[in-house]
């Protein structure tokens, strides 16, 4: 993702001078972002991009207004995340790939995966995700398993997964088969695909079950 | 019946309450900040505060088809702890918020000059960020302090019709009636108000302007009383317009002159959503944890 798909993307919006303005006030008195980053919303709308899957306008226009700050100043996205809305929060997660911050972004992300917030869940397993250790981005894919976060959210899911992981998923889906309770058809489908790349790994787990509802 | 409860603090309800609201046409709901029972005894614990209710509440309601919106403040009662005066200076930030829809909960609860200074300093908040207020009417000494707060409201130069005065009954209603000021009421088991006594003040009153709520929170109170009053307005007559008027467009009128309030998605014939709430790219994510 870079600025200039994001704003390709925002032309549309209803006040898209309002955005310019704000982008080059950030620059120029990147104190003043957290005003702006307040009203993204109701200036540029909350609707998903048609030219952007996955990305809404509200999203877009904070992300385009933290990649506004003047390198030395990005550190104001850490703030704007410890005081922002849950809105506020997701478009911080999604924005740090364009930061010049390094790794400095991963404690928001552990963070937004120790809430129960879906959406904040979701957002903290995208590219930047790439910051997370084994053990916590394991953690983070299996709490999206239990919360109903679909896995195809999850960036560079089949690249990352390893045999850890499908141990994790295969014990979750013997509680589930006990329980009488369904395997999510992703879940099912990612243990699978690891069952069928590790030979000796866990078996598959998706046949029918007598105990499935 | 589609109902608003402009005043319930969910924080304090089980997910029973919501699910029971959404079944009884509970659709959409403020929450608007008041004290916790304990009282707190910093800044911090405050900032907490506020970010639940614009952040986890409003992803809980969600969850039960629940529109759920907040108002900021720091409350009377709080107000008179000096430990906690500084969060004042925290609600700037919050003011400007897409959840925020009004000031609220100020005003009094023991009139003490420390209550006159915080309830002015937050209407002249009010009035910077563009926002209604919301106030809070004391349970003791109650005509005086509806008396003293139309006062601090008219001093403020604040418009009254973005001014609502909440927990009045049937020795307050007068005194604001003819203000311009929005009237709320709150329905309690015992306390406050019943439905039969709403709907005779309605009858006395008529339905504009005012604001019925159930002021829902961690003390003995109900969530549904918001429905009985509508159940009892038919009941004596009222028609489902004057029901409707009272417990939706009423508060939708009030809160939406914030500029902020969003009810898109409640009624099918508004159309679809505009993201957030339960739902992620048009898919529900919300199969339930664990």
């Amino acid at each position: 993702m870079t600025p200039e798909r994001l704003r390709a993307a925002l032309r549309g919006v209803p006040d898209p001078e309002w955005l310019d303005a704000a982008r080059e006030r950030v620059a120029a008195e990147p104190a003043t972002i957290g005003r702006w980053f307040a009203a993204a919303a109701r200036r540029c709308g909350r609707g998903p991009l048609s030219d952007l899957p996955g990305w809404t306008a509200d999203e877009a226009a904070r992300a385009l207004l933290l990649a506004a700050l003047p390198a030395d100043h990005a550190s104001h996205a850490a703030d704007l995340y410890r005081h922002g809305d849950a809105a506020e929060k997701r478009a911080v997660l999604r924005a740090l790939p364009l930061l010049p911050v390094g790794a400095a972004g991963a404690p928001l992300l552990h963070d937004a995966i120790r809430t129960n917030d879906t959406r904040l869940l979701a957002a903290a397993l995208g590219p930047y995700a790439r910051h997370l250790d084994p053990a916590a981005w394991r953690q983070a894919v299996l709490k999206c398993v239990f919360t109903g976060v679909p896995l195809a959210l999850v960036h560079d899911l089949d690249a990352r997964a390893d045999g850890e992981l499908a141990a994790m998923l295969g014990g979750l889906a013997a509680e589930r088969r006990a329980a009488g309770r369904d395997v999510p058809a992703d879940a099912a489908a990612l243990l699978d695909r690891l069952a069928a790349s590790t030979p000796g790994g866990p078996s598959p787990t998706a046949r029918p079950d007598a105990t499935e509802a | 019946m589609r109902i608003f409860d402009p005043h319930i603090h969910m924080t304090s309800r089980t997910t029973d309450d919501y699910e029971r609201m959404a079944a009884a046409g509970v659709r959409a709901v403020v929450e608007p900040a008041f004290w916790l029972g304990q009282p707190r005894t910093s800044p911090d614990s405050f900032a907490d505060y506020f970010d639940s209710i614009i952040g986890w509440e409003p992803f809980r309601a969600g969850q039960f088809g629940v529109r759920h919106h907040a108002t900021i403040a720091l409350n009377p009662k709080e107000a008179n702890d000096p430990r906690c005066r500084p969060v004042l200076d925290l609600l700037p930030r919050y003011l400007e918020k897409d959840q925020v829809v009004a000031v609220g909960e100020i005003g009094y609860d023991s009139m003490t000059p420390e209550e006159d200074e915080a309830f002015a300093a937050q209407l002249a908040l009010a009035v910077a960020h563009d926002l209604p207020a919301m106030v809070h009417t004391p349970h003791r000494d109650k005509v005086r302090g509806v008396e003293r707060s139309l006062a601090v409201v008219a001093e403020s130069g604040i418009d009254p019709g973005r001014v609502v005065l909440d927990h009045l009954n049937e020795v307050t209603v007068g005194l604001v009636r003819d203000t311009g000021c929005w009237l709320g009421f709150s329905i309690y088991p015992d306390t406050k108000m019943s439905p039969p006594r709403m709907v005779e003040l309605l009858r006395l009153h008529g339905t504009e302007r005012m604001l019925v709520n159930s002021a829902a929170d961690w003390g003995r109170s109900d969530p549904l009383l918001t429905r009985a009053t509508g159940e009892a307005m038919l009941l004596a007559g009222f028609t489902d317009d004057d029901v409707d008027r009272v417990l939706w467009r009423n508060p939708a009128e009030f809160y939406g002159q914030s500029g902020r309030l969003d009810l898109t998605g409640l009624d099918p014939a508004d159309g679809p959503p505009e993201g957030g709430g339960g739902t992620f790219a048009g898919n529900s994510i919300l199969r339930g944890g664990s």
